[in-house]
């Protein structure tokens, strides 16, 4: 178990070490990197979102006098690399060979001296297709007479993917059967993309005299993308090398391999010079890991007087035209199981069928803490319209249900244990620091004069942290992270992590970890990451994994280092080490705290002449690999304040209230900073973020235009609050909070708004609850209301 | 064609074919990569340089249109060691996570804060909103140009004295 | 990004070397002012002119004064000088409204009126502005100047009665003491385009409306106004319900497509919306 965290020194809001040379524009994103000699890639797309090839014609384009290169599918698959395994175990294309299958696939792959050429040369390529039926609606493409996709991967095959479920559906029947209340609703998870400020890209630098491949890429795995990379090329893996330089953010866009990823190596191995391909907009939210696209049906059962009995669930899964959702392996709709959500049930049941249809390959992104965003959402939202049919306050009726502190650890119906929780203090502390009651007041009298107020509560528990390997793994990866601390004699420090940074401080954070550990100051403390050559293995940062994984290992790694220095530390004090106890930055004599030394003295101490005694070596060095004994749970309360304008549909979020629980928090400057922006997702989310198709396939989503992110003007100040429950299997405690925000806030929006129309009869609306879809939402209550059910 | 511009107070000549979009003059033909891009539709904000003393987005215009004219970009912003005070509250107020958005809303704050040295909370999110932070949720942002303004008030006041 | 195919770029440092340029280079060249609305275009190779004509350098097509009994907005005028003007607010408040609600503080900078005008696209919030206002737009080439009003301006979708060889320069507005005029726009997000806006301007006689103008965008509105509604409003009492009679008239006349933004009903349902609150707003005004 932890111990006293609150006295660690080096915890607290530190400064930024990153931040110096991003002020400056000195960063490194890949896109930056020139090379000697170094050419372009660009991609060629496909228009049509199901067809056949019939021919491809790339002579004009390898005529282009800035030309070096023109790959196709078929150049590729003679290397054996037209299709490539995706993070789920399905097979997907690299470039097209036998048919498209999205609306921007891959077709072919230039490589030109510039970057405009690369670009003119993709109009001289010439592609016949043979238009096929297109199916982009998930519950259409279930049906058994819908167009096959997948045919490649074996005839008469249907569109289905996998069906998956989760909790005692006898059991949970049986609740529901005696429940005096079930609530049931419909509702979709629409499908958006995390949209990171920079796009995705690489160069591939492929050494023809020492059969090298050095990668830059915008991964958040750089060790599972070079095994990957190993496994697909067949180049042996000590011969590969990817580095992650700076990231301009990821949000589980940049964790799978990409087609022009592997064109550019490919490319590179062509000409014998460096490719870059960085994608453009349109094609990240085209052919990138997108998010979410769960289509729901929820139910809750409660006895009349609001104590919630069970929780159902059926969801139908579109993952585009491939697999490639990441997630680990045995859950194939990754932790969507945790929507049992935060309260105390006697049962649950979830099924999850997976789909393909005539999209983007994609589903596990956007902050989702693998599915755990569409979870969330299904809870908090079935918890309100239970509220909603009981006549009872929202927080009210949540309070009753939440679950107890001595509960804890706690095992939800299916199957997770959750660590530890006080969830009545958050929501009691959000409550109190939204100013609740006088909220109700307000909307009260704001009804009166009819203008229309909302107040929407989320409460969430999430799982992160993946995972325990036995049971968490990623094409057979297991999902442990390693740490190497190398200890200079001087008493500097060097910390090798797997985990990727693409904008969360872990050159700082990662730091106060170590440094709180040896009673270092974070300044003395060089965080290595993003480099395969100069860190350790581990499966990369999604998931909110970086704190609770590879935190977990900084710290273990580091008592290690403070174990051998005890040992150092003996011989020069020339006492057994047994005499020696850890305090205050230092180990010291037991009853003479005076004698003590400090790792800097005894790092020296170690690299010198002493005699160190039988067995012990000269060094303070220490690596680590931590497989993490179970999830952690973060949790939070949340409070949205909305306006809305009825005549308009237009929805103005004024107050963002959010509590939060990640365990001990390290860096509350930095921990703050992530839940600010997840409130934003949940915004962007709830009112405007939507990738949307037509019935021929055409993606209507594929520029900022259309998708829309919320700008400074559309999200408020947020409101923080904090409480602190200790992981109690983690190292330091800490639980991590980089998704906490973006699975629990867009609840709070929706059912801020839903709350606000309810004067007006409107019980659920889709997100994004943009102005037509409000307006639409009054104008349907209202005709219920004229023409009621029977 | 040929142009000549000046970028950081330096001047720079260069043949270039009329198409060549300002950003692409900045990073790839002078190597000044502290501008970024990310997007084709002009809405993201994150190529934002100055052009005659006004931000624009880069990724916009040609770099035809800055012959004769002056740049200045993020690494234009200090005075040798010393930061812009912009600078120095993004960095006390936490207000980059990535940092890639951090020079486009660098340039834009210092352009608010020459001609409305004390901006409300309101007048800075309407002046950044034409782009786009994926990181920060804006709200750190919005404190970093509030540390700015209040430290150059201050300095005013000192100055005065 | 995505980037433009090749072209050929001319700098142009009068106005008749522009008209000289134009002729020369004939029916593909493109006038280049900010470049914000068609650069765009050109990066996704939507639009591919043969040669830019860069105007950039005739400052005298930049102005905003008052002239006679006009108000004169040269068309190199960049939308945050219209915004930010005090003479052209004093006059005619729906154009800092509208102009408020374009784009982006950064876009407006460079950004022109002209531009945004020959653009003509059927969303562009400054069509319905100056739809409302009436105004003449003025057109120059090498034969001299014609003016077109602002209702005859635009032709169809991205298409405007400015030839080959011509140059939108100036866009005047009448001056008429008693007027009060705004706009509103519902878009889904900020700098968005408008799902639907309205922008009205009105001139009191005592307590009925003397004369109204009413544009509308986005909404498939024929000339950007609304006709049939400005008529009813003449000599109608300046009340909340002849705003709601306008506004239902307007929706009725309008031909808004569903898309992305919405569905045709909700469109319309704005045009009357937006019409009233702009009425309203503009009603207010005059009175004050």
């Amino acid at each position: 178990m932890s111990e006293t965290l609150s006295s660690q020194k080096a915890y607290g809001p530190v400064a930024r070490k990153e931040d110096a040379r991003f002020i400056r524009g000195k960063g490194t994103f890949v896109d930056d990197i020139a090379l000697p000699g170094m050419l372009h890639g660009a991609v060629l797309r496909s228009p049509l979102a199901h067809a056949r090839i019939l021919s491809i014609d790339t002579a004009a384009a390898a005529a282009h006098p800035m030309v070096e290169a023109v790959i196709t599918g078929e150049d590729l698959a003679e290397r054996g690399l037209a299709w490539m395994p995706t993070l789920s175990a399905d097979v997907q294309s690299v470039l097209a060979t036998d048919k498209v299958r999205f609306q921007g696939q891959e077709v072919a792959f230039v490589v030109a001296r510039d970057r405009y050429s690369a670009r003119d040369a993709l109009e001289l390529i010439s592609v016949d297709y043979e238009p096929l039926p297109v199916v982009t609606d998930a519950r259409l493409a279930i049906d058994n007479g819908a167009p096959v996709i997948r045919d490649d991967l074996g005839q008469g095959r249907s569109n289905r993917i996998f069906d998956w479920a989760a909790g005692d559906k006898a059991a949970t029947d049986d609740v529901f059967a005696r429940a005096d209340v079930v609530v049931s609703q419909d509702m979709l998870y629409p499908r958006s993309h995390p949209a990171p400020l920079e796009t995705c890209g690489a160069i591939a630098d492929f050494d023809l005299l020492t059969d090298r491949l050095t990668m830059w890429c915008t991964t958040q795995a750089p060790h599972a993308h070079r095994t990957l990379y190993a496994m697909m090329t067949r180049l042996p893996e000590h011969k590969i090398r990817v580095i992650s330089p700076d990231i301009g953010g990821g949000f589980g866009n940049k964790v799978p391999v990409y087609p022009g990823y592997l064109c550019a190596i490919v490319g590179s191995m062509m000409t014998g010079k460096p490719v870059k391909w960085v994608e453009d907009r349109s094609e990240n939210l085209m052919s990138t890991s997108f998010a979410r696209d769960y289509h729901m049906h929820g139910e809750i059962a409660a006895t009349s007087d609001g104590q919630i009995l069970g929780m159902r669930a059926s969801v139908l899964a579109d993952h585009g035209a491939f697999n490639g959702a990441a997630q680990p392996s045995k859950f194939p709709a990754g932790f969507f199981h945790i929507f049992t959500g935060s309260y105390d049930l006697k049962a649950a049941y979830c099924e999850v069928t997976g789909v393909y249809t005539n999209k983007a390959p994609g589903g596990v992104a956007y902050s989702c803490s693998f599915r755990i965003t569409e979870a969330v959402y299904l809870v908090e939202r079935m918890v309100d319209l239970l509220a909603r049919e009981l006549r009872l306050d929202p927080a009210e009726l949540r309070m009753k249900n939440l679950l107890r502190p001595e509960q804890f650890p706690y095992t939800c119906p299916t199957g997770l244990e959750y660590d530890s929780g006080d969830y009545p203090r958050a929501l009691h502390t959000a409550l109190e620091l939204a100013g609740y009651e006088s909220l109700r007041s307000e909307q009260a009298e704001r009804r009166e004069r009819g203008e229309y107020m909302g107040i929407g509560i989320s409460f969430f528990t999430e799982g992160v942290g993946a995972g325990p390997k036995h049971e968490m793994d990623i094409l057979g990866l297991g999902m442990a992270d390693g740490a190497d601390l190398r200890v200079h004699p001087t008493g500097k420090v060097v910390l090798a992590i797997s985990c990727q940074t693409q904008g969360q401080g872990h050159e700082t954070t990662f730091a106060q970890i170590v440094a709180a550990e040896l009673g270092l100051s974070p300044d003395d403390v060089e965080v290595v990451h993003g480099d395969t050559d100069r860190t350790p293995f581990g499966l990369g940062t999604y998931g909110s994994r970086s704190t609770a994984v590879s935190g977990a290992a900084a710290a273990v790694v580091a008592r290690k280092v403070r174990d051998r220095a005890r040992l150092v530390a003996a011989a020069m004090m020339e006492v057994s080490a047994d005499d020696l106890e850890w305090d205050d930055g230092a180990w010291r004599v037991k009853g003479d705290p005076e004698q003590a030394r400090g790792i800097a003295e005894i790092a020296m101490a170690a690299h010198s002449g002493l005699d160190l005694g039988p067995g012990v070596e000269g060094h303070l060095d220490a690596i680590t690999v931590y497989n993490p004994p179970n999830l952690t749970f973060p949790f939070g309360a949340y409070i949205c304040v909305t306006d809305v304008d009825p005549g308009t549909g237009q929805v103005i979020v004024r107050r963002f209230i959010a509590v939060d629980d990640c365990g001990v928090r390290i860096n509350p400057m930095i921990v703050e900073g992530q839940v600010h922006r997840g409130l934003a997702d949940g915004i962007g989310m709830a009112l405007m973020q939507n990738i949307t198709f037509d019935t021929e396939g055409n993606c209507l989503g594929g520029s900022l235009m259309d998708y829309l992110l919320p700008t400074s003007v559309e999200v408020p100040s947020p409101e923080l609050g904090a409480t602190v429950t200790p992981s109690p299997h983690h190292p330091i405690g800490a639980k991590g909070i980089g998704e906490s925000a973006t699975v629990g806030s867009p609840a709070a929006v929706v059912n801020s708004v839903m709350d606000a129309l309810a004067p007006l009869g409107v019980k659920h609306a889709d997100m994004p609850l943009t102005p037509a879809a409000v307006w639409c939402a009054i104008q349907d209550a209202s005709k219920e209301v004229e023409a009621p059910d029977e | 064609m040929q142009i000549t511009l000046t970028v950081n107070g330096t001047e720079y000549s260069r043949v270039i074919e009329p198409r060549l979009l300002l950003i692409h003059l900045i990073r790839d033909e002078l190597g000044l990569t502290g501008s970024h891009w990310g997007c084709d539709t002009s809405n993201c904000g994150a190529c934002v340089v100055w052009l005659d003393e006004k931000p624009v987005k880069s990724c916009t215009v040609l770099a035809a249109m800055a012959d004769g004219r002056r740049v200045m970009t993020v690494e234009g912003m200090a005075r040798g060691a010393r930061l812009d005070p912009v600078q120095e509250g993004f960095a006390r107020c936490h207000g980059l996570q990535c940092g890639f958005c951090t020079p486009g809303m660098m340039l834009t704050a210092r352009w608010l804060l020459d001609h409305h040295p004390d901006p409300s909370e309101a007048e800075i999110r309407e002046a950044l909103s034409g782009q786009v932070c994926r990181c920060t949720g804006y709200e750190n942002i919005v404190r970093s140009v509030r540390w700015a303004a209040e430290y150059e008030a201050s300095e005013r006041a000192a100055d005065q004295l | 990004m995505q980037v433009p195919a090749y072209v050929e770029y001319e700098k142009a440092t009068s106005l008749a070397h522009a008209l000289n340029l134009l002729a020369k280079f004939g029916p593909e060249s493109r006038i280049l002012a900010g470049g914000h609305s068609l650069i765009p275009m050109m990066k996704l190779r939507l639009a591919q002119p043969e040669t830019l004509i860069d105007i950039n350098g005739i400052t005298e097509l930049s102005f905003i004064d008052v002239a006679g009994d006009e108000l004169r907005i040269g068309a190199l005028t960049r939308h945050s000088q219209l915004l930010d003007s005090p003479l052209a607010g004093k006059h005619f408040a729906i154009l800092p409204d509208a102009e408020r609600v374009i784009a982006d503080p950064v876009v407006r900078l460079w950004g022109t009126v002209g531009g945004s005008l020959c653009q003509a696209d059927p969303s562009e919030d400054l069509s319905a502005a100056f739809a409302a206002l009436q105004a003449t737009m003025v057109i120059a080439s090498l034969d001299g100047t014609r003016t077109v009003s602002a209702r005859e301006f635009h032709v169809g979708p991205y298409e405007t009665v400015v030839g080959p060889g011509e140059i939108l320069t100036e866009i005047k507005i009448a001056i008429t003491p008693g007027g009060g005029s705004a706009y509103e726009k519902v878009g889904r997000r900020v700098g968005d385009w408008p799902v639907a806006a309205a922008g009205a301007a009105v001139w009191l006689d005592g307590p009925r409306i003397g004369a109204a103008g009413i544009g509308l965008t986005a909404v498939g509105a024929r000339r950007f106004s609304a006709r049939e509604a400005e008529e009813f409003l003449r000599g109608a009492p300046a009340t909340e319900e002849s705003f709601s009679r306008a506004g239902a008239i307007a929706a009725e006349n309008c031909r808004p497509v569903a898309d992305q933004r919405g569905p045709a009903e909700y469109k319309r349902h704005l045009a009357s919306e937006l019409t009233v609150r702009a009425l309203r707003r503009a009603v207010k005004r005059a009175k004050d």
